[in-house]
């Protein structure tokens, strides 16, 4: 197995080959697997059709990025690195991640009694001058997932439209909303997994220095 | 294929976060079902999901979404070990609570109240939210869920012990790990491509 097709997931969260977490993910293998293939449809599809690689990788890397984990934000970043020569891109998405950072879930509910829940926060725009550099269709993909990361109770037909008026298809708006959930689903594997691995590693930590 | 957003006109809201059995109305056209190939029956795993409105939208990126239901199966329908089923629905549960999902908060609230017959309990957190009492093992499945969902992830060590004290071992804890993050996932696509609408009884 090549470090390229190796478990993202496990790779980002330092997991090893032999550890006790290693073992215990092995009892949902199903799980594991099929979370390993739902980032492979994503980013190693067959066919990118609707929505090109360098718009998954950004994407993907700004998600992440906004979460706070620059391991997995980095890991993006390289792969769309390796696609899109320019360093200007990269450059701009690390400074859109900075811009787009706050703290969530946030946003408003149906009006009627959980209206007292309703929470106000960053309405993420892309800066202006930065446009010319990300283009539309990114930048209204990049403005639909910091909502989707943040605010994904405020989603409505308005903000779907806003991804048509910008060149994005229904096929390609069904990617794009996978492509961010899942990334919300991966980065928090990889913080549980780190979290628990490290607990366990504490121990036996304490016992190295204690002799 | 048709690019633009689906009036719903018959729709009724729902306001607050409910068991009862809710709709789901989609804004982007699901695939006809008489269009459905070999390949889009393949990404939708179980022939009866070609009825839902919600899997034939997901269904336009078929590797995906079989990934995505496998994945989504084994976290919740694997119970030949680990935590039991009843608490990976609340870690369910919670998150959409917290996410402000209330499509998938009812499912999973019904699954748990199914599994548990703590219906009560599963009422307060709907009603309530995630900072009601529901006894000190379900408040640590529930604060570990809210933690992981919170953007950055606030998931620390604190919860992790927490889990332990009220006796959950490393394997169950993975359970919660994968069940609320899953749910992180879902929520965002139920959020984002559709809207719930009462049924009537």
């Amino acid at each position: 197995m090549s470090a390229e097709t190796s478990d993202i997931i496990d790779l980002l969260a330092g997991i090893e080959p032999g550890s006790s977490l290693d073992a215990i993910r092995g009892r949902r293998l199903q799980a594991r697997e099929n979370a390993q293939k739902s980032y492979l449809a994503l980013f190693e599809p067959r066919d990118f059709g609707d929505m090109l690689a360098a718009e998954r990788y950004a994407v993907a890397a700004f998600v992440a990025g906004v979460h706070g984990e620059p391991t997995a934000a980095d890991f993006y970043l390289a792969k769309l690195s390796k696609i899109d020569g320019s360093p200007k891109l990269v450059e701009t998405l690390k400074a859109e991640i900075e811009r787009g950072k706050t703290d969530g879930p946030y946003g408003s509910f149906p009006a009627g009694p959980l209206s007292t829940e309703d929470k106000t926060g960053l309405i993420y725009r892309l800066a202006e001058d930065r446009k010319p550099v990300i283009g539309g269709k990114l930048g209204a993909a990049l403005e639909h997932a910091h909502l989707l990361v943040f605010r994904p109770r405020d989603a409505n037909p308005a903000s779907i439209q806003a991804l048509l008026d910008a060149g994005w298809s229904s096929t390609g708006i069904v990617v794009l909303s996978q492509l961010v959930a899942f990334l919300s689903f991966q980065v928090r594997s990889i913080a549980g997994l780190r979290m628990l691995g490290a607990s366990l590693a504490a121990p036996a930590l304490a016992a190295a220095k204690a002799s | 294929m048709n690019d633009s957003i689906l009036v719903q006109d018959n729709k009724h809201e729902p306001v607050v976060f409910t068991q009862d059995e809710l709709g789901w109305l989609p804004w982007l056209e699901p695939l006809p079902e008489a269009d459905l190939t070999e390949r889009h029956l393949a990404g939708l795993v179980d022939r009866a999901r070609a009825k839902s409105d919600y899997f034939r939208l997901l269904v336009r990126d078929p590797e995906v979404l079989e990934a995505r239901t496998k994945t989504d199966k084994d976290i919740f329908y694997n119970v030949a070990d680990g935590l039991p089923r009843a608490e990976r629905e609340l870690a369910a549960a919670a998150t959409s609570r917290y996410n402000g999902c209330i499509y998938c908060a009812s499912v999973h609230a019904r699954f748990a109240t199914t599994y548990s017959k703590r219906r009560d309990d599963v009422q307060r957190l709907l009603d309530e939210g995630v900072g009601a009492d529901l006894g000190a093992r379900w408040n640590a499945v529930v604060k570990a869920s809210v933690a992981l969902a919170s953007t950055p992830i606030g998931f620390s060590k604190e919860h992790i012990d927490e889990l332990r004290r009220v006796g959950l071992d490393d394997a169950e804890i993975v359970d919660v790990i994968n069940s609320a993050a899953f749910f992180n996932w879902a929520n965002r696509l139920m959020l984002s491509l559709g809207e719930p609408t009462t049924v009537p009884k």
